[in-house]
């Protein structure tokens, strides 16, 4: 157990959640976290699909890591992460149709999510199959809050609901309240993650660009 | 013919890449620190997207689509191969990009040498994926239209990558809060950038 959990693999995998956050530090995947974030649902089993894919993609690719020609990793990496995508986008399509419409091309964009390709090359093709799996839960997690918090915000103040359900009372409505449209829209998308930015590195000064 | 023309003029105001899907906003937001480079990776997603986005076009329709392969023998009329979809066209993208890559080296060593390091990355890039992705739902009729979106596209993708480049070569000199420097404040402008875009949208043409 002590192997299993031991300093470095724990680094692995909280490095990401924060410090080291795909999206807001290493700026990697955020065409889909700004897309799929309308609302809290397709935020969710986008943030899902990305977790497992990540992780089984970086266990794979760690596992051929001595196996694959240098020349020619880039397109086994992304037949390897094709083949895990379309194993996700037809069991959404066989067990949640509607979410699998909203995602429309997002889920096929997995492929070409750099957070895939990033923690491949950077991480997989270098280390065991473990510690691969563990850093690709990291990741895919870290990416997971980014997404969760966007969407959770978005549909709360752009349709009053969060999971579809109705959650700001009617009273409010009636008390002169109004849904901010723009919330849907795709710009407040990218504001929102700015903010996330600028609270994240108001908290952790060492990550400010000079 | 005016269809074509109306395809391509959509696909860079309103249908932009950039500002209305978010495509390829890795590398758009890496890349756009000066205006040459961004220039120089904007042609290089244009080209890619013309040379791809029709050759997975003939893919989907004489491979893929339920029926497609009716023109090989009667026999396979009933087969549907479209969840093989992605891998395919990530192939195929994979392999154009390696073999223009090769090509331009041995013909244009210009070209090469200020694309260089860009091509090989554009393998990667969501907006060439995307436009593939896009193509097989939009069900185009016609090989002419799908170039025509395909230009529309990377000239979008192109427009907005050198716009905003200039404007992140002007805020070198103003003084932004420091939390925000850097990734936060390039967030924001794309972020303006996309509301003015938004007036585009609804547009008939």
């Amino acid at each position: 157990m002590s192997k299993l959990f031991s300093e470095k693999t724990k680094q692995v995998f909280l490095g990401p959640l924060s410090k080291n956050n795909p999206i807001t530090v290493q700026v990697l995947g955020i065409c889909s976290a700004l897309a799929v974030t309308a609302n809290l649902k397709p935020a969710l089993v986008m943030s899902l699909s990305v977790i497992i894919i990540v992780a089984f993609s970086n266990v794979i690719i760690s596992l051929l890591r001595n196996t694959i020609p240098n020349r020619i990793r880039i397109i086994v990496q992304l037949v390897v992460v094709a083949a895990l995508v379309t194993i996700v986008s037809e069991i959404l399509k066989a067990f949640a149709y509607d979410v699998s419409v909203q995602l429309s091309v997002y889920i096929g964009l997995i492929i070409t999510n750099c957070i895939l390709m990033g923690r491949l090359e950077a991480f997989a093709m270098a280390n065991k199959p473990w510690e691969s799996f563990v850093d690709g839960l990291g990741n895919g997690i870290g990416y997971a809050v980014i997404l969760i918090i966007v969407g959770f915000f978005r549909e709360l103040l752009g349709a009053g609901s969060l999971m579809g359900y109705k959650v700001i009372p009617q009273s409010f409505y009636d008390a002169g309240y109004m849904n901010n449209g723009l919330m849907m829209m795709p710009p407040m998308a990218l504001i929102l993650v700015a903010c996330i930015i600028w609270v994240h590195r108001a908290k952790n000064k060492d990550l400010q660009e000079k | 013919m005016e269809n074509i023309a109306s395809i391509f003029v959509k696909s860079i105001f309103v249908d932009n890449m950039i500002f209305a899907f978010f495509l390829g906003m890795c590398s758009y937001l890496a890349v756009s620190k000066n205006v040459k480079t961004s220039l120089g990776l904007g042609l290089a997603v244009i080209f890619v997207l013309a040379i791809t986005l029709p050759a997975n076009y003939l893919l989907e329709n004489y491979v893929l689509k339920e029926g497609a392969l009716k023109w090989l023998s009667p026999k396979l009329a009933s087969l549907d191969l479209s969840y093989l979809a992605f891998i395919l066209f990530i192939a195929v993208i994979a392999a154009i990009v390696q073999l223009v890559e090769m090509i331009v080296e041995k013909f244009t060593p210009s070209l090469y040498a200020s694309l260089g390091i860009f091509l090989p990355l554009i393998a990667v890039n969501c907006a060439i994926m995307g436009g593939s992705l896009f193509m097989q739902q939009k069900a185009f009729n016609n090989i002419g239209e799908v170039t025509s979106y395909a230009l529309g596209s990377g000239v979008g993708w192109l427009l907005a990558i050198v716009g905003l480049a200039a404007i992140r070569e002007k805020m070198e000199y103003s003084d932004v809060p420091a939390p925000l420097r850097g990734l936060g404040i390039t967030f924001i402008t794309v972020a303006l950038m996309a509301m003015a875009f938004m007036c585009f949208s609804g547009l008939k043409i």
